[in-house]
């Protein structure tokens, strides 16, 4: 015999039950929607970038196309632009920054980890972490009215004297001293990304497994062989992508660079010249530039540095990412 | 010739040490010296005036920085309320819901360049999709590029924080029969809490000194521009004009530190002490903040 009641309980108990997970599913759906389309939006920032500046250089790409990159006139008012200067002056700041910033960035790294006291490691650590977040107008605001006026009056004169007859030198480092420059920008650029570097370096050297470097110190190797060794070897990767990280940040370097690269669109092979580079040229001439190819060109340069620094930090991250798989913590 | 050799590698190892020693005292003395000159510069015009009088025109003396200060908070704080909630969420996604999905490794590729990708890029951007159709600079296009260097900053941190929450209390709560949000809700994000709030304490020091991605967006602004809002025949309330440019503090360092007026260069010296101050007290208490949760 069937108790009726029980089944229709049963059946109501169910249908609540039921209707309850719907509910519950529903909701799920959409929360879980919402994030999603959060995290589209990153996508769809990065596409907009590029978009929306591939459209705003347009007129810049078919009035000049490929020969752009190569042509170093910049003149507003027979509307010819050639991004070339602006180029060499990226390149060369952040390579000259990078050429600085490295080594010293890793001795902090190397001091930070295997000769720092004890009780002085927190503090300098933090103290470095802290200075990395500086806005980079700081830097550059410092570099104008203090670095370069100590620089032109000191170490310009005395590099000009010092090289004045060495062949390659002397024309790299020909006067007159002007203070600001492209040297100039550069040695700021380095003070800028030294303590990011320091910061990344010590991070990936305290990857390295404590085992590896007792067992070097154990067969008798001195604090330097086992930072050159052990330590580097097994943290090339992580040191690498920092640095590429460091570059990606120093190529697109705008308020840092600004005040002290010079502005002058034109190459000159003295280091101590004045130049410019594509974001300090973005950053002084946009909200004044005027006419139908000048704003164009100025777009036309920013997406040249765009696909420079996606190329930079893009092999960054792989490099990072590599070792964030071998070290163990490829949860990411 | 065994004592030669440990003589040879005893000399290359002090030689190195030393240098790595040197290289330690070179970054830490040029950094010291710019905080130096920040705190020296910095406090010859700071007065009580900065923070109730606008911005001088060149050539006068006096005034101050609030409408510089007023902005840059305005901004700051409209592109974290934008920012975060989208950040998080975002985050949200690749750590719970996307964590091994294709979209997900596409995403967190993308973010990890924009957060270090050139700000400045990101003013351009905006200025293309919300200066130029709108023939106008604005508070809200200076807001917007905010928004965009805030977010990836935020989905980074949340993820890697959500990452750290253990899965047992996902399943613990999963298994009393919360759905999945509820999960998320009540139990991965508290649990995370600290972590969060120390990437959104690091992303307001972030944008605070950001100064390229406002320069063709917000443009600044001399004065403060102001709308009426008329509520009632005999009540009208003034509040900031969004629709106008709006004045921040990097931007008023940028303008007056290439002036050739030399009240302006203190103001902007002043300026940039303030700044400096506020990025790292920012950054010490999201420290303490994170430092709380490891405990």
């Amino acid at each position: 015999m069937v108790n009726n009641e029980a089944v229709e309980d049963l059946a109501a108990a169910g249908q609540h039950r039921h209707a309850a997970l719907v509910r519950f599913a529903r909701g799920d759906m959409r929360f879980r929607t919402m994030t999603q389309l959060a995290a589209f939006l990153v996508v769809l920032i990065f596409l907009g970038i590029i978009i929306t500046l591939a459209i705003g250089a347009m007129p810049a790409i078919k009035a000049f196309g490929w020969e752009f990159l190569t042509t170093s006139t910049w003149n507003p008012v027979t509307e010819k632009f050639g991004a070339f200067p602006m180029i060499y002056g990226t390149l060369v700041t952040s390579a000259l920054a990078m050429i600085v910033a490295v080594p010293v960035g890793i001795g902090i790294a190397i001091f930070l980890t295997e000769l720092c006291p004890r009780q002085l490691k927190r503090p300098i650590g933090i103290a470095v972490e802290l200075l990395a977040g500086i806005p980079s107008i700081i830097y550059g605001i410092w570099g104008f009215f203090i670095f370069a006026p100590f620089f032109q009056a000191t170490v310009e004169p005395w590099l000009i004297d010092l090289f004045a007859n060495v062949p390659i030198l002397q024309d790299l480092f020909a006067g007159p001293p002007y203070g600001i420059g492209i040297f100039t920008a550069s040695l700021i650029l380095s003070i800028m990304i030294l303590p990011f570097i320091s910061a990344v370096t010590r991070d990936v050297f305290a990857t390295v497994p404590p085992i590896l470097k007792e067992a070097a110190y154990g067969l008798g190797c001195t604090t330097w062989e086992v930072m050159w060794r052990i330590v580097l070897p097994y943290s090339r990767s992580g040191v690498v992508g920092g640095a590429m990280l460091a570059l990606g940040r120093a190529l697109g370097e705008t308020m840092a660079v600004t005040f002290v690269v010079g502005n002058a669109h034109h190459i000159n092979i003295s280091l101590l010249a004045p130049g410019t580079t594509i974001s300090a040229a973005i950053a002084n001439e946009f909200a004044e530039a005027l006419g139908d190819l000048y704003i164009p060109s100025l777009i036309y340069a920013g997406l040249i540095l765009f696909f420079i620094t996606f190329i930079v930090l893009a092999s960054a991250q792989l490099m990072l990412r590599g070792l964030e798989a071998r070290s163990g913590g490829g949860s990411k | 010739m065994n004592r030669a050799l440990y003589a040879r590698r005893r000399m290359r190892n002090s030689v190195f040490l030393t240098l790595s020693v040197a290289a330690a005292i070179f970054g830490i003395a040029w950094l010291a010296l710019i905080l130096y000159a920040l705190v020296t510069q910095g406090l010859q015009a700071l007065s009580y005036h900065i923070f109730t009088e606008m911005t001088p025109a060149q050539g006068s003396t006096g005034g101050g920085l609030i409408n510089a200060i007023a902005g840059s908070l305005i901004m700051s704080s409209l592109a974290v309320v934008i920012g975060t909630p989208i950040g998080i969420f975002g985050g949200t996604y690749l750590a719970e819901y996307g964590r091994h999905s294709v979209l997900s490794v596409i995403v967190r590729f993308i973010n990890d360049i924009l957060l270090s990708a050139p700000s400045i890029l990101i003013g351009l951007f905006i200025y293309q999709i919300a200066v130029a159709p709108m023939h106008g600079f604005s508070a809200w296009a200076g807001i917007l590029a905010l928004a965009a260097i805030v977010i990836p900053v935020v989905v980074r941190t949340t993820e890697n924080m959500l990452h750290l929450v253990p899965n047992t209390l996902r399943e613990a709560s999963a298994a009393l029969g919360s759905p999945r949000n509820h999960v998320i809700r009540t139990v991965t994000w508290r649990a995370a809490r600290a972590g969060i709030v120390t990437g959104v304490l690091l992303a307001v020091a972030r944008i605070s000194g950001e100064t390229a991605p406002l320069l063709f967006t917000a443009l600044g602004n001399n004065g403060w521009s102001s709308d009426t809002l008329a509520l009632g025949k005999h009540l009208a309330v003034n509040y900031p004009s969004m629709d106008s440019p709006m004045a921040s503090l990097p931007l008023v360092i940028f303008n007056f530190a290439s002036s050739a007026d030399d009240w302006q260069h203190h103001l902007a010296w002043t300026g940039a002490l303030i700044i400096t101050f506020a990025v790292l007290t920012l950054s010490i208490v999201a420290r303490v903040f994170g430092s709380e949760r490891e405990l």
